[in-house]
């Protein structure tokens, strides 16, 4: 298959201008809703993503309820007007996927057995879409859950690879993504490298494989430090009050 | 203040080694190493290394005064909510009056107010309060407010300082629940006081100094005092 466009041009740059080991920018805020116990605004090159947990609370309904540790629900939501096609609101299939994965990536981290028969709910709405969207909410999830005071292990950070034009690159922009041969969304916990979350979409051998596992753990060590001042940056100027 | 540097920690910190040192509240240990479970400010007491949270819901513990809102009446008891993750049992043995079976909704109803005791905190966090002890009882007026459930401690102050000058300028009646939410009654101009110095307070917890700052704000335009 041949693509109209050239996803990668001769000097090596991407389509815009990344080089195959670059992120896009990203920006995290902490912090940034009243109501909620703890929230977080991320913008991850062209997605922006809002975060909001809420909890731990006494899970409903009842039958729900672990006696022995909480149970996280997280709920991915993608807003109508995040993508160029308005998309019929609701949830589908492929966000009931991504709110089980992330639920799932999150359970690993908090310290779930202190809130026996409680939920802590990760509500992650996706404002703007632009591929890798279900890492940039758990990578936001991970903020809103510190911010919220939840004690955790680890705050977990997401970031994908993948390949295209025959190189394996880090983090997809849209249309890397869109007309790309392959991509892999992984979460780690980055204190200890253990892997949360990791799905694959299209075909990558196993040495390229490899290649972009590694190039997603080490974008995420990058976000991670993101992540980190986003949280130091909110609450640190709490001290400076005198 | 045994040390005048504050630090703010954030989860997966590592904090220090169990060598020196042991893990206190708010931390954890692996392979060897303190690690800070929570977002909060460091806190070093006598050899054990603790994580004083900065957000959080209530973590609620025996003994303390907290205020509950009545959710919904039992035949034998009531739920109430005391701002923590569960709502807590108020048992008919444990309130001052004498109800007879299924009479529980004459004497506390949903939404009612209580200032309570908490009784027991059993392993699944089950949680019961009681009524019986000097001063607790149901609130009849006033204004509830709520406020960050860590940040009690500097409401109080030490040896309730803080709370003390607030009562001295205002002319408030005040009580502080350990669970975040705060009575006041009062004339309106001292409620308005108490919100204000309750507000500054909360925003600059960790600040040092603070109990000079808020009186100054109270002896601002404060007319008599008691």
């Amino acid at each position: 298959m041949e693509s109209e466009v050239k996803l990668i041009d001769d000097q090596g740059k991407r389509l815009d201008g990344r080089k195959v080991d670059e992120l896009r920018d990203i920006k995290i805020e902490a912090g940034v809703l009243h109501r909620a116990d703890g929230s977080c605004y991320l913008e991850w090159g062209g997605n922006k993503v809002l975060v909001a947990v809420y909890g731990p609370r006494e899970a409903v309904p009842r039958h729900t309820q672990n006696p022995l540790k909480a149970i996280v629900n997280a709920k991915y939501n993608m807003a109508a007007f995040s993508v160029e096609e308005r998309k019929r609101p609701g949830p589908d299939r492929r966000s009931r996927e991504i709110s089980k994965v992330i639920s799932e990536a999150l359970e690993k981290v908090i310290l779930i057995e202190q809130f026996p028969r409680a939920s802590i709910d990760v509500a992650i709405e996706v404002l703007d879409a632009e591929a890798g969207t279900r890492v940039a909410g758990l990578t936001a999830a991970g903020v809103a859950l510190a911010d919220a005071g939840i004690p955790m292990k680890d705050i977990p950070v997401g970031c994908a690879a993948g390949k295209i034009a025959g190189q394996v690159v880090m983090d997809l922009g849209k249309e890397e993504d869109n007309q790309g041969e392959a991509d892999l969304p992984i979460a780690i916990s980055p204190r200890t490298d253990e892997i949360l979350l990791l799905q694959m979409d299209g075909h990558l051998t196993l040495e390229e494989f490899e290649k972009a596992f590694d190039y997603a753990v080490k974008g995420c060590h990058i976000v991670s430090e993101i992540q980190k001042k986003a949280i130091l940056d909110k609450y640190e100027s709490v001290l400076e009050v005198e | 203040m045994e040390n005048r540097e504050r630090k703010i920690v954030i989860p997966s910190q590592i904090l220090g080694d169990l060598i020196s040192q042991q893990a206190g509240r708010g931390t954890f240990v692996e392979n060897g190493k303190i690690i800070s479970e929570k977002l909060g400010i460091l806190n070093m007491k006598s050899n054990y290394v603790n994580v004083v949270p900065l957000k959080g819901r209530y973590d609620a513990v025996v003994g303390d005064f907290v205020i509950g809102i009545v959710q919904e009446a039992l035949s034998s008891g009531w739920l109430v909510d005391i701002n923590a993750p569960y709502p807590a049992l108020l048992h008919v043995n444990e309130v001052p009056w004498d109800i007879e079976f299924g009479d529980t909704e004459k004497y506390l109803n949903h939404g009612d107010s209580i200032m309570a005791k908490v009784l027991q905190v059993d392993e699944s966090k089950k949680l019961q309060i009681t009524l019986n002890d000097r001063n607790l009882y149901k609130i009849k007026g006033g204004h509830i407010i709520d406020v960050e459930p860590s940040k009690v401690p500097r409401i109080i102050g030490k040896k309730a300082s803080m709370i003390g000058l607030i009562k001295k300028y205002t002319r408030c009646r005040i009580f502080v629940g350990q669970n975040g939410r705060i009575w006041i009654d009062g004339d309106m101009e001292g409620i308005e006081k108490v919100l204000q110095a309750v507000y500054k307070i909360e925003n600059e917890a960790v600040s040092f100094g603070l109990t000079n700052r808020i009186e100054e704000l109270l002896k601002k335009d404060a007319k008599d005092v008691r």
